[in-house]
């Protein structure tokens, strides 16, 4: 009897916790249904329609005149030449700029970074005062810092060829925006001044989470700080800077003001997003322009897919051990 | 090595790495009180000092309704993304159902992909709703920014509030809107500001939309009018007017992400790191 009842009374409980449940699943709906909507309107939809335009000949003057043309703007043939994206010398040359870019600015970001972080993690005089002056250029707009950094590489009255040449480093003016040679390195040096602090600041977080007794430890132990660094600290903070990675790195492949502002459209610095805008909005091909951004797209999701298996697979992995 | 070398070293390291983070800012507002024949003059001290620049980028351009228009986009979209965010944040962080963590990486990759990817369907939505060359033309395309960003930092922040907290008004049989209302909001309220400051800033610095969305001059948002200013003639060197433009609107920028410095370190490792 007093079974009976203890059954009932969890049956009805169970009955109460899965209306409550179910009305707290249609409220998670409802709650997800204006942003679910809004990312629907402006990103997915915009994202459909740039790739079917990339099936199309759409001109910038009119997009309602377009007609299918099938994959016409990645490859066709005319009289046995090759004509599309797939095969332009420029796109390819965009590509490599692009992944060249992302590489070397990341990978001096991810080393300046680390050096920052542990400046700004050692106790000394002052500490608050540079990390306040660390972080100012992550808060100047990337377009005033690529003004900021195009005058000051100006070739006839900038300030770094000025001191370059003062200190003899120089014999005569660099032109750095323009010259092929050193454009691309003008692009990397103000990206990498930007954006180092964002990885120092990251760094930092993790080093911040590090227990204080492994050191204390090791200090004891009078084992050389350098060794601690690569046998302790690194392994510790590498999970937090492989995310950071990721995150720039995923950021560099889509790379456009800076490049724009800095070096216009020279074929020496320009990036995927630039090529694709240029085609899209100075030569007004929206067909061609859409399918190479179809194309970066495709490359980043890719990448950006890859990533997120990677990364769950690990995290699997963390959980079970 | 002794102790008084390390830490000339070490203090060497820190002027460097303060130089270097600081000289293109300084060099910047030095620049920005030089005019005429002064800009002429590279050196690295303040040789003048005139306003001149910063009367001509009101005078000469229509700056001041290009600040009002990059102010009414961000916040605007700021507002708006936050609004949405909100209630979206708590479900995701929150509540269990089915396709949860899809959702989150959906949402995760949107706020990653390349915006030129969406810009010609973009294009054909705003001229089809008649927005081109209008503010409301700004706004829509600057979500795809910063509603992403807001919806992914804010369930980073709520997951981790304590369970407790919500326990007693669910078995008390409150709503989740009420829960929300009641129990959340005023304990978001923290990350609210930081994950708003984060987001305005991102939408303040938009370039792409900006630049290909606008025509004239006077729907023009900050970077824009930044990265196509022109001096007052064609001889002229825009760059007194460019500098005392580019002061003009980081200074602002700079003090506020150096008084909400800790907020903002925090808003952007619960954007990466414990992503």
């Amino acid at each position: 009897m007093t079974l009976a009842l203890q059954q009932d009374g969890t049956a009805t409980r169970k009955a109460k916790r899965s209306n409550l449940s179910s009305a707290r699943l249609r409220a998670a709906w409802l709650f997800l249904a204006p942003m679910m909507i809004a990312l629907a309107a402006v990103a997915g939809w915009p994202l459909l329609r740039t790739i079917w335009l990339g099936f199309t000949d759409a001109n910038l003057t009119d997009l309602s005149q377009s007609q299918f043309i099938g994959f016409e703007n990645y490859l066709s043939y005319y009289d046995g030449e090759a004509y599309g994206v797939l095969v332009d010398a420029e796109w390819w040359n965009a590509v490599w700029n692009t992944l060249w870019f992302s590489v070397i600015s990341v990978g001096f970001e991810t080393l300046f970074g680390l050096l920052i972080a542990l400046i700004l993690n050692a106790e000394f005089k002052g500490r608050g005062l540079v990390r306040a002056a660390v972080l100012i250029p992550w808060a100047i707009p990337t377009i005033v810092s690529a003004k900021m950094w195009g005058w000051m590489l100006h070739d006839q009255f900038g300030v770094i060829n000025e001191i370059l040449l003062g200190v003899g480093i120089l014999s005569e003016p660099i032109a750095w925006t323009a010259d092929p040679s050193t454009a691309m390195w003008a692009v990397i040096m103000v990206d990498v001044w930007k954006t180092t602090p964002f990885m120092a600041l990251l760094t930092l977080a993790a080093l911040q989470m590090l227990p204080g007794d492994i050191y204390e430890a090791a200090r004891v132990d009078g084992i050389n700080p350098i060794r601690v660094f690569f046998k302790v600290t690194l392994p510790l903070i590498r999970p937090a800077i492989i995310v950071a990675v990721i995150f720039r790195s995923l950021d560099a492949l889509r790379v456009f003001d800076l490049i724009y502002v800095l070096t216009s459209s020279s074929t020496s610095t320009m990036s995927m997003s630039v090529y694709a805008r240029q085609q899209l909005v100075d030569f007004q091909e929206v067909g061609y322009g859409s399918a190479a951004a179809t194309l970066l797209f495709i490359v980043i999701a890719l990448l950006t897919t890859i990533t997120v298996l990677a990364g769950g697979l690990k995290s699997g992995e963390g959980e079970q051990s | 090595m002794n102790r008084q070398m390390k830490s000339i070293l070490f203090y060497t390291l820190v002027i460097v790495v303060v130089i270097f983070s600081v000289f293109p800012f300084y060099y910047a507002i030095v620049t920005s009180f030089r005019s005429g024949q002064e800009l002429f003059n590279p050196s690295v001290f303040p040789t003048s000092f005139t306003m001149g620049n910063y009367f001509s980028i009101f005078k000469e351009q229509p700056f001041g309704l290009n600040i009002l228009n990059s102010v009414i986009v961000a916040t605007s979209v700021v507002v708006l993304s936050l609004i949405i965010a909100v209630t979206a944040s708590y479900a995701l962080a929150r509540i269990h159902f089915r396709g949860r963590g899809l959702l989150l990486m959906t949402i995760l990759s949107v706020s990653m992909f390349p915006q030129v990817a969406i810009l010609s369907g973009m294009y054909e939505l705003i001229r089809s709703m008649g927005l081109y060359n209008s503010l409301p033309g700004l706004i829509i395309p600057n979500t795809v920014l910063t509603l992403p960003f807001t919806v992914w930092v804010l369930t980073t922040f709520m997951k981790e509030l304590p369970k407790e907290l919500e326990e007693a008004a669910v078995v008390d049989g409150a709503s989740p809107l009420t829960i929300v209302r009641r129990i959340f909001l005023p304990l978001m309220w923290p990350a609210m500001v930081t994950t708003g400051l984060l987001a305005f800033i991102g939408a303040w610095n938009e370039f792409l939309f900006a630049l290909t969305f606008t025509l004239s001059n006077e729907v023009r948002t900050v970077p824009v009018a930044i990265a196509l200013m022109s001096g007052a003639t064609e001889y002229e060197l825009p760059w007194g007017n460019i500098m005392a433009a580019s002061v003009l609107v980081t200074v602002p920028i700079v003090v506020l992400v150096l008084v909400f410095q800790r907020k903002i370190v925090a808003g952007l490792t619960a954007g990466a790191v414990k992503g």
